[in-house]
């Protein structure tokens, strides 16, 4: 009864987006309060539906009711209460219903925050979101409904992928998609702005908010996907340059452009077009990453058990949803206002060439995802290795990194490129002494691997350049300095943090990747192996029963020169549900760099004892890599908490200055 | 600077693409340069004897891992036969099979071919789902009539090892 209660709510809600869309439209046409209002209704009542929906899927997971298609084939009566709860995203059908609440979720957000808006502009952002809530529910509800029940009930669920069952991929998915479709609300504004014919900086000040609230969303998001690649993977490694992680990524890398792009377009006004394409792009990679993930076009390591049907009506959302935007920028922004004016040397031209830069990269990303595709239709199969990606993704990258600290010191319209260079040259110094001491130093000598570190020394030396221009430290009393400091503006506080954050995250990456040590063997018990400057010793290898899994457990004692530092405990687990042995490993944290251990088969040595094929990792400064992202997304929220980007704020600023807001926070 | 062109917006389109040509340029080297060695092809053992790959080059072979083939040794190295239905090739593997590596299931192995028409593996890809078949294996064998459905295992993979 309550699965088909469910279905009824999910209809209702696709009613409501529908009468959502259509009373939206009418009423930027009628120019009416009421029907807006009414509007506003609609979007809050389909998020509640689709709510309820949710609420009668997850229902039947935690009840484990067989009779419901997906819980059986992804549900089991043994599986822990969380992993039950998070098997309701952990399908294909259960994820497209999380996809649609958070799509009306956000859709409701917007009709209810959104009070500052021009109401023209308000009533389009809920239309379109409207559409687009029409467009993804249609689908849920005719191809792809979680709560259809089955004919003959099995008496126990197929249970989920053992892979899944891990603490944070039952976090990863909600986070993922707040940030996907969080972009559907900048998309929604974009198509509304370019439906109005208007954007300036009050536009781009109420796309802001959007756009980091989504953008911390997906940067948690994918750094909890590669966490549990990381550490359930058993690979040793946290990204594989695969689709499917590079169609979370090139979302990502549009919406960090959309991020600095909006700031020029809120501060001088210019580049109100670019912002637009930058904002429609954005949600469609989303889509275009919901349609790879979900068609099973690409072989990827991460898949749901695909429909060829379903991926084909998805490219259809696709082409129709983008296309038209697409359309629409074609045909409306070439009438779009020019902006202000900047010099070649400018923070204005520091940001073009951050967009440039990520642009150009989203491009190659794009170009080795989908390349493989067109090859397969033209008949010659083909894949394309992290190689490619390293080779073109990394120096953009570090071109951007180089670029980056100089950004934040540039004045807008003309900047002195002199004077930036005085300031930053203490830091150009500490960087390339970093860089050539850990070329000369660190065993084995690793060229790009030094050069990483310099990069990343150079990151964080640039935001402490900045943070003492800006708090004149060292030229003013302390006292002064620090209330210049406690003073500074959250949306500042948030850069501040989210160029530490890529610091951190560059820091780590290229300690791993440069100095990473691997080693693997089939040890007897009492046999042992080394990694780095460890040597690992396998002492017991034990059966021990989970909750629903069978597992042997290997206890390994690790020691440097002698001296124990600790243990690790990998196992390796068979679970009967699914038929499926996983792999787990165990992680010693030595300061920020991890001993990975994996367990592996058990077997038969050539004299008939038994030996297990150990394998381990050395990952130097793993934990940066991780903990980069966090402060980045950390550095989001904390600009997003800036009493600046209030809507209502925005709007009594907006009305008090008509021309584009100037811009004088900064003491530059 | 009198070479510039006089009108502002001019101007700032002159930067705009004195900014952007370098990038492309540099990201375009880069894609062809970063393509040289990344490129590997796909076949299946009868379309690796006809296309014959020159040993050394990376490229996947993908097929079905013929039944009873498999020998683990104690050090570690795998020896498994893939098969479609009218070749198959010997592949050697040193490391941890994934965990639905199984006899008579589709694989890709990523690699190259030796000297002596052993295919060396440096990965091999099963999938997390057992119904999975990679889409390129799939198409390959429904091209070569082979294709039975999900989750079904050809008759050639329950074959007994030739010699």
């Amino acid at each position: 009864m309550i699965a088909e209660f469910g279905s009824f709510a999910l209809v209702l809600a696709l009613t409501f987006a529908v009468v959502q869309m259509a009373l939206s439209a009418a009423a930027r046409v009628r120019r009416s309060a009421v029907l807006a209002a009414a509007g506003e209704g609609a979007a809050v009542a389909s998020f509640a539906g689709v709510a309820i929906a949710f609420a009668c899927l997850i229902h039947a997971f935690v009840t484990s009711d067989f009779s419901v298609a997906n819980v059986a084939a992804n549900s089991h009566t043994e599986k822990p209460l969380l992993y039950k709860v998070a098997g309701t995203w952990g399908s294909h059908e259960g994820s497209i219903l999380l996809w649609c609440l958070i799509l009306t979720g956000y859709g409701a957000a917007a009709a209810t925050l959104g009070r500052g808006l021009p109401r023209g502009l308000k009533a389009l952002m809920v239309a379109t979101q409207g559409a687009l809530g029409t467009v993804f529910l249609a689908y849920t509800v005719f191809a792809s409904n979680p709560l259809t029940r089955i004919a003959m009930p099995p008496v126990e669920g197929r249970s989920l992928n053992p892979l899944l069952q891990d603490p944070a991929l039952a976090i990863h998915p909600p986070f993922l998609y707040s940030g996907y479709v969080g972009m559907s609300v900048v998309f929604s504004l974009a198509v509304a702005a370019l439906i109005e014919g208007r954007v300036d900086a009050a536009w781009a000040r109420w796309v802001r908010p959007w756009a980091l609230a989504a953008w911390s969303f997906l940067t948690v998001g994918i750094t909890l996907g590669a966490f549990w690649a990381y550490y359930e993977l058993g690979w040793g490694g946290w990204w594989f340059w695969d689709p499917v992680e590079n169609a979370s990524f090139m979302p990502w890398l549009m919406a960090t452009a959309l991020l600095h792009s909006a700031v020029v377009t809120e501060k001088r006004g210019a580049l109100a077009g670019w912002s637009l394409f930058l904002a429609i792009g954005a949600f469609t990679f989303s889509m275009l990453g919901a349609f790879l993930v979900r068609s099973g076009v690409l072989t990827s390591v991460h898949a749901f058990a695909v429909d060829p049907k379903r991926g084909v009506l998805l490219l259809i959302i696709l082409g129709v949803t983008a296309g038209s935007a697409f359309a629409l920028f074609a045909w409306r922004a070439p009438k779009l206002a020019q902006g202000g004016l900047f010099a070649p040397i400018s923070r204005e031209s520091a940001l073009v060439m951050n967009n440039i830069l990520l642009a150009a990269a989203t491009t190659t990303v794009m170009f080795g995802t989908l390349f493989p595709l067109v090859r397969e239709a033209m008949g010659t199969p083909i894949s394309i290795g992290p190689g490619y990606f390293n080779w073109t993704f990394a120096p953009l990258m570090a071109a951007l990194a180089i670029i980056l600290p100089a950004g934040p010191l540039l004045a807008w319209k003309r900047g002195d490129l002199h004077g930036v260079g005085q300031r930053l040259w203490a830091a150009a110094l500490i960087a390339l002494g970093c860089g050539l001491l850990a070329y000369a130093l660190v065993s084995p000598r690793k060229a790009f691997g030094a050069l990483g570190i310099a990069i990343g020394v150079w990151l964080v030396a640039g935001v402490v350049t900045e943070l003492v221009e800006r708090t004149r430290a060292f030229r003013v009393s302390a006292a002064d300095s620090w209330r210049r400091l406690t003073g500074l503006p959250r949306g500042a506080w948030g850069m501040t943090l989210a160029h530490l954050g890529l610091g951190v995250f560059v820091l780590g990456a290229c300690a791993e990747l440069g100095w990473k040590g691997e080693a693997a063997e089939a040890l007897p018990l009492g046999g042992a192996l080394d990694v780095g400057a460890y040597h690992l010793t396998l002492e017991t290898v034990r059966p021990v029963e989970g909750p629903n899994y069978d597992s042997e457990r290997a206890m390994i004692r690790v020691t440097k020169a002698g001296r124990e530092v600790c243990t690790g405990e990998p196992d390796r687990r068979f679970y009967p549900a699914g038929g499926q042995t996983i792999s787990g490993i165990a992680l010693c944290y030595r300061g920020a760099s991890h001993l990975y251990m994996v367990l592996g088969e058990r077997r038969k040595a050539l004299d008939g004892t038994p030996v297990w094929l150990i394998r381990a990792y050395w990952n130097p400064w793993a934990s940066l890599i991780f903990l980069g992202p966090v402060i980045m997304a950390l550095g989001g929220l904390t600009s997003l908490s800036d009493r600046r980007m209030r809507l209502g704020v925005a709007r009594r600023r907006a009305a008090a200055t008509p021309a584009p807001a100037a811009a004088k926070e900064q003491p530059a | 600077m009198s070479w510039l062109p006089k009108s502002p917006k001019a101007r700032r389109r002159l930067t705009l693409v004195a900014a952007i040509a370098p990038v492309l340029a540099l990201a375009l080297g880069l894609t062809l340069w970063g393509l040289r060695g990344s490129i590997s092809f796909f076949y299946t053992p009868s379309q690796a004897a006809a296309a014959h790959p020159p040993p050394g080059r990376s490229v996947q072979l993908g097929g079905m891992v013929q039944m009873g083939s498999v020998a683990k040794h104690p050090d570690g190295r795998v020896d498994f036969v893939v098969a479609d239905r009218t070749a198959r090739d010997k592949v050697s593997f040193q490391g941890d099979l994934p965990d639905l590596f199984r006899e008579g299931q589709g694989v890709v192995a990523v690699g190259a071919f030796r000297e002596d028409g052993v295919f060396e593996a440096k990965q091999v890809l099963a999938k997390h789902d057992e119904k999975y078949m990679p889409p390129d294996l799939e198409k390959a064998l429904k091209a070569q009539g082979e294709w039975r459905g999900d989750g079904s295992t050809p008759d050639y993979a329950k074959a007994q090892p030739a010699t």
